[in-house]
């Protein structure tokens, strides 16, 4: 399967999902274009990664399963960099669809980010012997899981929509920034480990069908941070005051000396 | 109600003062209501000395094991206090909004987290030296070698738990189920500073042969400066309306 | 409205709205008051009367709108907002724990005072409090709580006071107390906005009055 095809279907998302940023009229049916192709793409995926990719020399079938949990996990750190941008920005401007939008974000990522160390346990156990091993990049994982699921759980306890909103911002900021340290120091903990794995010593039919899967999971994340941010952004309409419940003028000030 | 004859020296003219100075008066302020609510206090000890004999008990009277793991039981145990203590120091504020009180003082949000950020450091620092001997007693450490780098691994873990404790303290405090929350958040976030600062106790107590204490001590150091440096920046807009 | 230069202003609330939630406490509110002119501010509970003060003493920002005090941006000068007025919640600001003159001194060191004993001992022989200065305020009755939080009003010499229900939980000895301080602070040149449901004591202390309902001002 040459590389170009995985490439063609990146562009595609990532074009789709501009258009759908730039154009609002098409925001109605873009989402299931993307939805339909990734759907279709991961169904694809699979088979690429189980039949046509081939066997790891010393893995065997198990490393197959990388196909589906490496993309899981870049899904979700890229949905958890997209809630540490919406946090940052929600703190200089307070717009509350900026608080939708990391609340999305959140979510998603917390579900990839699940799949992905669940899965990631089930490959370690053929590969290491344990379905656990203190493994820098598990660990850290692991705890990130913890540390989302803290951050959602604190948006449940505060009834306010604009206190909640800033502080889920600066526990997201925190939290994100906890991040690189955790790994960093999980790694001197441990101080051994395999290297992550690049492109370049990597098969060019597994790099590509692993890219294939990236662009399926990533037109999958679209389309649900999209459909849960709607779900916020309408949630927040019916817990917030519109500005439209406000009489159009304030008109003249009724005084009277007492 | 008035008596008028007091009139005379109530005026004055107020004028701002220094950030520190301000950070340093409601320093001041914590430790006086720590001092004035010492049974509270006492409580806590308690609790930690339990928590360090409640490890004995759960792993059997292992001598070595205990010896082992002697470091991580002495941080789980600040680590559990710091959040009882983190946590009152914030309901002390919450109680007659008398966080809004100091906010309309003024005093500027950064000072209220230095001081009261700081204030907790030498609480959690006191507390590990309670603890100190206990640990000695229970299992079987010997910390007359290392007193001074223990008592540097001490106040830098001290430091990186209080830091985000205080900005998540301030948070909890003001939302429903706080005492489940502040824990929820804050554990997660503190295991760097734990892994470091257990490495770093455990290479005290355990001995030094690859000298990799240092290393730890400036991993440690940094996670302050992030922490320190984000609770500072961040603090403001937690209890600013 | 008479104009007037915005430095004379004690207050100028340009088209404020606060929003709580799925309620809107105070809806596109505009006044304005002069300075050294009392203010008394009326309408039933959930009006908005207590959105407003904390909003004046900048304890809360609108969510649209702007306001000046004093002749200061409520936003850009905050500080100084809140270095030239007093409010008196219904919550005191009070720690439980210290004792009334720890309370006081606390804010007297804040405010940068130099001989914050002797002034804070005067405080508390004014409000009555003097013989009760070392008990922790948990022991202190709603009415001698009043009194430790208008002290600690009066600590500040603010220049603009803001007074939520300053009548509730007195006696009527305390009531009267409390109406001559306001008269006093009056005399200072202070100027004093008040929110309460004694209609009768409220009028005879204000020039002005404002009725709020559902967070608008309407005619009382």
């Amino acid at each position: 399967m040459p590389t170009w095809t995985s490439y063609v279907l990146l562009l595609a998302v990532l074009g789709l999902f501009g258009v759908h940023l730039a154009v609002p009229a098409t925001r109605a049916w873009v989402w299931k274009v993307l939805a339909v192709l990734g759907v279709g793409g991961v169904v694809s995926g699979s088979y690429l990664a189980l039949a046509v990719a081939p066997a790891d020399h010393e893995m065997g079938d198990v490393y197959r399963i990388m196909f589906a949990h490496v993309p899981e996990v870049w899904m979700a750190l890229l949905a958890l960099c997209v809630n540490f941008g919406a946090s940052v920005a929600f703190l200089f401007r307070k717009d509350l669809s900026l608080d939708a939008l990391s609340e999305a974000c959140a979510e998603v990522g917390l579900f990839f980010g699940t799949i992905g160390v669940l899965l990631g346990a089930i490959w370690g156990r053929p590969t290491w012997g344990v379905w656990w091993d203190w493994d820098p990049r598990l660990t850290t994982a692991a705890i990130m899981l913890v540390v989302y699921s803290g951050y959602l759980a604190l948006r449940k306890f505060v009834d306010d929509p604009e206190k909640r909103a800033t502080w889920s911002a600066v526990v997201g900021i925190i939290a994100a920034s906890d991040l690189p340290i955790l790994w960093f120091s999980v790694r001197w903990w441990r101080s051994l480990h395999q290297r992550q794995s690049g492109a370049g010593k990597m098969d060019p039919t597994i790099w590509s069908i692993l890219m294939w899967n990236t662009a399926a999971l990533m037109a999958l994340t679209i389309v649900f941070a999209y459909q849960r941010y709607r779900i916020a952004q309408a949630t927040r309409a019916r817990e917030v005051a519109l500005p439209s419940a406000l009489p159009p003028d304030s008109g003249d000030v009724p005084s009277e000396a007492a | 109600m008035i008596d008028a004859s007091a009139e005379r020296g109530i005026a004055f003219r107020p004028q701002p003062i220094g950030l520190f100075h301000s950070a340093a008066i409601v320093f001041w302020k914590d430790l006086l209501i720590e001092w004035r609510t010492r049974a509270r206090l006492n409580a806590l000890i308690f609790f930690a000395v339990a928590t360090l004999l409640l490890f004995s008990f759960a792993l059997g009277p292992d001598t070595a094991l205990l010896r082992q793991n002697a470091a991580g039981y002495l941080w789980l145990g600040i680590l559990f206090a710091s959040v009882l203590s983190l946590g009152e120091s914030f309901r002390v504020e919450t109680e007659n909004s008398s966080m809004d009180g100091l906010k309309l003082a003024p005093v500027d949000a950064r000072a209220v987290f230095l001081g009261k950020a700081v204030g907790n450091g030498p609480m959690l620092f006191a507390l590990s030296f309670v603890l100190l001997p206990i640990l000695v007693a229970l299992y079987d450490v010997s910390i007359a070698g290392g007193l001074a780098a223990l008592v540097g691994v001490l106040a830098l873990g001290c430091a990186a738990i209080t830091a985000p404790g205080t900005i998540y303290a301030a948070i909890a405090s003001n939302a429903r189920a706080r005492d489940v929350l502040l824990p929820l958040l804050l554990f997660p976030l503190l295991v760097p500073a734990l892994l470091a600062s257990v490495k770093a106790s455990a290479l005290v107590l355990q001995g030094d042969p690859m000298h990799q204490l240092g290393s730890w001590l400036g991993l440690l150091a940094g996670f302050n400066l992030i922490y320190w440096g984000l609770g500072f920046t961040l603090f403001p807009r937690v209890v600013e309306d | 409205m008479m104009q007037t230069e915005p430095k004379a202003l004690a207050l100028d609330i340009r088209d404020v709205s606060k929003r709580y939630g799925p309620r809107w406490a105070l809806a596109r509110l505009s006044y304005s008051l002069p300075l050294g002119t009392s203010l008394l501010l009326t309408g039933h509970n959930g009006s908005g009367k207590s959105t407003l003060l904390r909003i004046i003493a900048t304890s809360s920002s609108p969510t649209a709108g702007g306001l000046s005090v004093l002749g200061l941006d409520a936003r850009e000068q905050r500080e100084d907002v809140r270095r030239q007025t007093a409010l008196l919640s219904h919550s005191s600001f009070l720690y439980e724990d210290l004792t009334a003159e720890q309370n006081l001194l606390l804010l007297a060191r804040l405010l940068g005072a130099a001989h914050a004993r002797d002034i804070v001992s005067g405080l508390l022989t004014k409000v009555g409090l003097a013989t009760r200065a070392d008990h922790a305020v948990r022991t202190f009755s709603a009415g001698m709580r009043k009194r430790l939080a208008i002290a600690r009003v009066l600590l500040k010499q603010p220049r603009l006071v803001l007074l939520d229900e300053p009548f509730g939980e007195l006696d009527p000895a305390g009531i009267a107390a409390m109406e001559k301080i306001i008269g006093e602070m009056q005399d200072k040149g202070t100027t004093v906005i008040l929110a309460t449901h004694l209609i009768e004591q409220g009028r005879a202390l204000t020039q002005r009055r404002l009725h709020l309902r559902e967070g608008r001002a309407v005619a009382a």
